[in-house]
């Protein structure tokens, strides 16, 4: 572990895990943030403009923006965590199945991963999310979906980087059996995962936020920000902060994950460079 | 060239394969009637037993998969749900308006994006290049769907200057169709104003869409650079005595390009998915809204037809870059 202060001086990451945490903060607790309900229905309340009752206003059904917001990060980050969780181990189950016994099986694992890659990203996740159905534990699956081979790719690479070690031939030659020798494996592959899973936060944020804007995600009272901004656009010109606030607050959490993401791969680039770093032929990473 | 060529080809195959399995696996597998989806929630048991028998249902797995490559094949994407048209002729008359759409935002993401990484790694440090950064945050963290509302707020609602939605105004007529790109045709014939409206009703969508592109293509061209402008070759040039523009730009840029050819090639994917965000905002007439309207009548035809099309763009988008980096690069084309 490293100390405190040798990640505490890079400003990015102290701003970036400023703002996840306080969206973090609002999904662990949200009645800390409000008083109000998310979902109820005071149609005599309609998109009233920001006023100290309501500070980003109401929307067309009544409800109050900012208790919205707040009751929309659980859903975001909820999104997040599951999809990312769901993703990476599938990814590092796969993975270390295709590069510690190769053969056949490692081939056809990775031309499965080759054909999900082949999809432009948000267009396989709409096609699954749509077959599969209209909410948001129909858009997790979809995403995960788009998401596992990334990480099926990574822990392989990393684990034929490690199979010829010293501490792997041992294992062997005690006779250790492969799924003994996988365990052993496996801590020496993670860094670069969770450098990724950093990495990779904002985008599926986004992800899992467009598909809820297109209605296929979560689905009313249920508060999410990419449907809050669809619901908002209507209503644009005149009452602008139905749909102004919850794109915001998406973007301002997209950005903070982006922050942790970048300093955490800049500090794994710093650690790696020159020793295990190699430099893959860019033509065949696709 | 040759060889190369014909060895990325024959790589595509299994891929291809693949592609079509994974969707075929996608409407006939999973739970429900895919007789249902292909023919409708109000269909009747006559229609449904219609449709079974046309696509094979009651058949084995693999001759139902058969069947659908057969008839993916013969261009035969089934049929819309809701306008019971072939999904193939709709995606015909779409698909140039997306094309148009996604040419131009490549066009300023690759013209605006490779300089400003250039001029930005040539300047280091500088209040350009820390600029740059923070606005490259803005670029990438901002979900499409919103800067789309923000530029039209903005350049619509506010300044009125440029027209917020459609192809084309009211009093302009359609160019002849050759390529079904507004632009492209008008500038054909030599239709000038038609071609002056076509491009002001473009401008806001394809910016809307080229801001992450254009992010992500500079940082990527900025960060290369300045790895390239590190490496020994660059000392030696400069020991010589070049002035500093040629080191930048006749030895460290053509180096440098490689990172950003596949940047440039990853970001059509996400403009693909870029474009059926922002389509319908627009009044865009192209995939992007007709996938929109699939999307909310569930339409399942339609939405497997426009994934078909966007996979097979993107992969024809990657073997272009593949090409392009094997010109860029000769050790590639010999290994």
């Amino acid at each position: 572990m490293r100390s405190a202060a040798f990640w505490m001086h890079d400003r990015r990451l102290v701003a970036g895990i400023l703002i996840v945490g306080l969206f973090a903060a609002m999904a662990a607790a949200p009645w800390l943030f409000t008083s109000l309900d998310p979902a109820v229905l005071n149609l005599e309340g309609r998109l009233t403009p920001p006023s100290p009752g309501h500070w980003l206003g109401t929307d067309s059904t009544g409800n109050d923006v900012y208790t919205r917001i707040v009751y929309g990060s659980r859903t975001t980050l909820g999104t997040v965590i599951a999809v990312l969780a769901i993703a990476s181990l599938l990814g590092i189950a796969v993975g270390s199945i295709s590069g510690s016994i190769g053969g056949w099986l490692d081939n056809l694992l990775m031309r499965t991963t080759d054909v999900f890659l082949a999809f432009p990203p948000l267009i396989l996740a709409l096609a699954i999310n749509a077959v599969l159905g209209r909410g948001l534990r129909q858009t997790v699956f979809a995403v995960a979906l788009l998401w596992w081979p990334a990480y099926a790719r990574l822990v392989r690479g990393q684990i034929l980087a490690v199979r010829r070690q010293e501490f792997v031939e041992s294992a062997r030659v005690i006779g250790a059996s492969r799924f003994r020798i996988i365990r052993h494996m496996l801590p020496n592959v993670i860094d670069p995962v969770i450098v990724r899973l950093s990495l990779d936060a904002g985008f599926v944020a986004l992800t899992a936020a467009s598909l809820s804007y297109l209605g296929l995600g979560a689905q009313p009272p249920t508060p999410e920000w990419g449907r809050m901004v669809a619901e908002g656009q209507m209503f644009l010109l005149d009452q602008w902060w139905v749909a102004a606030f919850p794109g915001v607050v998406l973007f301002i959490l997209v950005v903070g994950f982006n922050l942790i993401g970048e300093a955490v791969g800049d500090r794994q680039d710093l650690q790696t460079r020159g020793s295990t770093a190699t430099v893959a032929s860019p033509a065949k990473e696709k | 060239m040759g060889p190369f060529v014909a060895r990325r080809l024959l790589q595509m195959v299994p891929v291809l394969l693949g592609v079509s399995i994974l969707t075929f696996a996608l409407t006939n597998l999973l739970p429900g009637d895919p007789a249902r989806a292909a023919a409708g929630r109000h269909a009747n048991a006559e229609q449904l037993e219609a449709v079974r028998d046309r696509l094979g249902l009651d058949r084995p797995l693999p001759v139902q998969y058969a069947m659908y490559m057969g008839r993916l094949l013969q261009g035969d994407l089934g049929t819309s749900l809701t306008s019971k048209q072939a999904v193939a002729e709709e995606l015909r008359l779409f698909f140039p308006a997306t094309l148009e759409l996604l040419l131009a935002t490549m066009v300023i993401a690759v013209s605006v994006g490779i300089p400003l990484g250039v001029f930005t790694a040539t300047r280091r440090g500088s209040w350009a290049d820390r600029a740059f950064l923070g606005f490259s945050y803005f670029g990438v963290g901002m979900p499409v769907f919103f800067m789309a509302l923000l530029l039209q707020i903005v350049f619509a609602g506010w300044l009125r200057v440029l027209p917020i939605a459609g192809r084309l105004g009211l009093e302009t007529v359609p160019p002849p169709t050759f390529t079904g790109m507004y632009t492209v045709d008008a500038l054909l014939v030599g239709q000038w104003t038609t071609l002056l409206d076509a491009l002001r009703h473009l401008l806001l969508p394809a910016l809307t869409l080229a801001m992450a592109g254009t992010s992500e293509v500079a940082r990527i061209t900025r960060r290369s650079m300045l790895q390239a402008l590190d490496q020994e070759y660059v000392r030696t040039a400069r020991a010589k005595g070049f002035p500093e523009r040629t080191v930048w730009l006749r030895h460290a840029l053509p180096n440098a390009l490689l990172p950003t050819t596949t940047v440039i090639g990853l970001q059509v994917a996400f403009l693909l998915g870029g474009t059926v965000l922002i389509e319908n905002l627009f009044s865009w007439g192209g995939l992007g809204t007709y996938a929109w309207t699939g999307i909310f009548r569930m339409d399942i035809p339609v939405i497997m037809g426009i994934t078909l099309i966007a996979t097979t763009v993107y992969l024809i988008v990657n073997l272009g870059v593949d090409l392009v980096y094997a010109r860029l690069d000769p050790r590639i084309r010999y290994e």
